[in-house]
């Protein structure tokens, strides 16, 4: 692999802050509102802004969209050390990521573990690129937390599979381009044992989407219909009936992503809210139950942060266990969804209004139900839980 | 600074709980009760000076190993999982450090060596109120000629009767505070014991006229207010270090239990309603060991931010520590309310523990104070 280990750290460090202060556009220095401020790329990209453009262009050349991918897939051949350094040093600058996408936090660890060499120098560029927006095709109406009950079938037709089925909560699968897929190919061993991970291109024929509006006013998710698409044998990724393996990998990596693993989002301290609306008495809020409330949500919030460097750190000593991730997940989530639940109480009847643009820009009753799917989707808190007591504490079945 | 020990301190750590192990397993604890109270097993004591326990944290120009708080922060886990009893917290936790803090160096080059040796054990008299008031005292002292006189009370003082010397918190005049170290068996000293709930002993003490020569008060011009907040932290994160090793124990030997203990024909454990709990507990103790890893390494480092993380410390393991223990007595059901079953005291260490150097609402306090809320 490239590599610039011969660069040494601090120099790397000083390099990077420089170049990142000339090159990234102020309006890219800002907090993410909503998910209309990422830039998704694919087939059909818009940039939102000339900056967002600009961002992603630099980035790309500078072969940062994926820094710690090996050069021949796109990426930057950066070392560990050097990728935390480039991501601390956008923390510091409040940068954003130039892209959001599926395709690097979670198919690209997928194929780089399970896909032939061919199908990573198809896949990979691409990605890096942002020229494919892929989505994830595993749950479906009757198989959520049980996954692997998945029913939608790929049937051998010899030179292609014949898919046909449902997914649900596809994300964007109304804006993708490719969506990977799992898929049912042997009907007779266990659930686990006949499942194939497949990717499949939107636009082949028989694929239909239909967005699914959720209790926030809005959403990305959609359900996904396909009715006998012809999917061309090249596009199994790994072995046959053998796809489990690489769900299990890439809801990993889900998790770890939901769980903020390797996230650089700085969140607005709970605090600082609650002093813009509560009264104060003697240099402390005058609700002292509120108060109290608060700085438990604080402590929790910063020490999971701690956690997640704890956890980071041990893993670079080889003492890590993939299981907890679920406990990232599990414990993200909750702190998410407690986090709203203070957002909206402190804010009273103004963190109420969901449509017209109010003090608070009608957001934070929206981001309230929104955050209700964060202990459901990728797993649900109850499924983790099962998880880390059965995986982790060993606790018979 | 990586989240985690290096290999010296894991070498520490291990030794400690092989020795713990060996020496005090818990059933040490109830024979030192059911034998009298005894305040803890002297050859073991021993033991501990020998293995270097009480060197840890003096500096190396006093003959020291110098090993820092992290360092002295796996002795107390280890300590809390066998809840073994010893002079730890009083003689090295509090009153070493506060004599490494202050800036008496004669009194160091003369107790050092006494400490590090075990020749001497002492202890520090802080709280006059029932619940962690620091900063609030009403013992006083007066200079007069050589000496100092102190009058006033102390209550929940470590080993107070148990132990050589104490180290009496007292204000100067209107609003200095200065540190003491006079002989337990001096004039004008009276000393009450209590049992408390963790078996253990602790002191109220009077201080009636009582004479120090003016060279053992240990702050000579560092002013006692950031005294006191230095020890406090040092205080908050030993204690928070011991209580981890508790919880971690605790947890550990419940979860067994759950997979042992047969109702309806199948381990307990295999009940989802018991699993989920389980796991919830495990996620806790994640953060748990992470703000107490930090809080030791930001007083190792003098991070600028440590009082903030002492207070994060005390508070998680706080809250922490009564869940793990309250569920490990549910999930052991009617055996867990007998004494036959050592379940019982790590419940009862633990309430002793969370009292001492403030609950969690009070250190949820400081952290919103510290915040400007």
């Amino acid at each position: 692999m490239e590599t610039k280990t011969d660069v040494p750290l601090t120099d790397f460090r000083t390099e990077t802050r420089v170049w990142l202060e000339g090159n990234c556009p102020m309006s890219m220095r800002k907090p993410l509102k909503d998910s209309n401020d990422f830039y998704w790329g694919g087939r059909n990209s818009k940039f939102n802004s000339e900056d967002q453009k600009i961002w992603f262009q630099r980035m790309l050349e500078k072969k940062w969209i994926v820094p710690y991918w090996e050069t021949k897939y796109g990426g930057g051949g950066l070392t560990p050390e050097q990728n935390n350094i480039l991501t601390q040093e956008m923390t510091r600058l409040g940068c954003r990521k130039p892209i959001f996408s599926f395709g690097i936090s979670m198919l690209g660890p997928a194929l780089l573990k399970f896909a032939s060499e061919e199908q990573k120098m198809k896949y990979l560029p691409e990605i890096v690129q942002g020229k494919i927006w892929w989505c994830q095709g595993y749950s479906e109406p009757n198989a959520g937390s049980d996954l692997a009950g998945l029913q939608t079938k790929a049937i051998d037709k010899g030179d292609y599979f014949e898919v046909t089925g449902s997914k649900v909560w596809t994300s964007y699968a109304d804006k993708s381009d490719y969506i990977f897929c799992l898929v049912r190919t042997d009907f007779e061993s266990s659930k686990h044992n006949g499942i194939s991970f497949l990717l499949i291109d939107m636009t082949y024929e028989g694929i239909s989407t239909r967005p699914i509006k959720l209790i926030s006013g809005k959403s990305p998710f959609c359900e996904t219909f396909f009715d006998s698409v012809k999917v061309p044998k090249e596009n199994l990724v790994g072995k046959l009936n053998e796809g489990w393996t690489i769900a299990k990998y890439l809801l990993t990596h889900e998790r770890q992503m939901i769980g903020g693993i390797g996230e650089t989002d700085i969140k607005e301290e709970l605090h600082q809210i609650a002093l813009e609306n509560l009264p104060m008495n003697k240099g402390k809020l005058a609700d002292g139950i509120f108060r109290s409330e608060i700085s438990n949500f604080e402590m929790d919030e910063e020490i999971f942060d701690l956690t997640i460097q704890r956890v980071t750190d041990e893993a670079k000593t080889g003492n890590n266990s993939g299981a907890l991730s679920s406990f990232f997940k599990y414990y993200a989530t909750e702190l998410n969804m407690a986090r709203e639940e203070l957002i909206i109480a402190l804010s009273g009847s103004d963190g109420l209004v969901f449509e017209h643009n109010h003090k608070s820009e009608g957001n934070l009753a929206r981001k309230f139900c929104r955050s209700k799917g964060n202990s459901i989707e990728g797993g649900t808190s109850e499924i983790q839980l099962n998880i880390i007591s059965k995986r982790i504490l060993g606790l018979p079945s | 600074m990586a989240l985690i020990i290096t290999e010296e301190q894991k070498l520490l750590k291990d030794s400690a709980a092989e020795l713990l192990k060996v020496k005090s397993p818990i059933y040490k604890l109830r024979e030192l009760r059911d034998q009298g109270y005894i305040p803890y097993d002297k050859s073991l004591w021993n033991e501990m000076v020998e293995m270097g326990w009480t060197a840890l944290i003096i500096p190396e120009k006093y003959n020291g190993l110098n090993f820092g708080y992290v360092g002295l922060g796996q002795i107390l886990e280890e300590t809390g999982k066998t809840l073994c009893k010893s002079p730890l917290i009083s003689s090295c936790l509090l009153s070493s450090s506060i004599v490494s803090l202050c800036d008496n160096e004669v009194l160091k080059s003369k107790e050092f060596p006494l400490i590090m040796n075990g020749n001497k054990t002492m202890t520090l008299a802080i709280e006059e109120n029932s619940y962690h008031k620091p900063f609030d005292f009403k013992t006083k002292t007066q200079l007069k000629g050589e000496n100092y006189i102190i009058n006033g009370s102390k209550t929940f003082v470590i080993d107070g009767s148990t132990s050589d010397e104490i180290i009496v918190v007292a204000e100067i005049g209107q609003s200095e505070i200065g540190f003491f170290k006079v002989d337990s068996k001096a004039k004008g000293i009276v000393i009450k014991k209590n049992i408390l709930l963790d078996s253990g002993i602790y002191s109220d003490i009077n201080f009636n006229e009582v004479i120090v020569p003016i060279e053992n008060r240990l702050n000579i011009k560092i002013k006692g207010e950031k005294l006191l907040k230095d020890l406090l932290t040092i205080a908050y994160s030993g204690l928070a270090s011991e209580m981890l090793g508790i919880i971690s124990e605790c947890f550990d030997i419940t979860i067994n239990y759950l997979k042992e203990r047969q109702q309806f024909g199948v381990p307990i454990g295999s009940y989802q309603a018991l699993q989920h709990r389980a796991a919830k507990m495990f996620s806790e103790i994640q953060l748990c060991k992470s703000i107490v890893i930090k809080s030791l390494q930001s007083i190792d480092y003098g991070d600028k931010d440590r009082f903030k993380y002492s207070h994060l410390a005390k508070a998680k393991l706080g809250k922490t520590i009564k869940l793990v223990t309250n569920e490990a007595i549910q999930m052991h059901g009617g055996i867990g309310v007998t004494d036959d079953a050592d379940i019982g005291f790590y419940m009862k260490r633990a309430r002793v523990l969370q009292q001492l150097f403030g609950d969690y609402n009070f250190h949820l306090d400081k952290l919103a104070l510290i915040k400007k809320y």
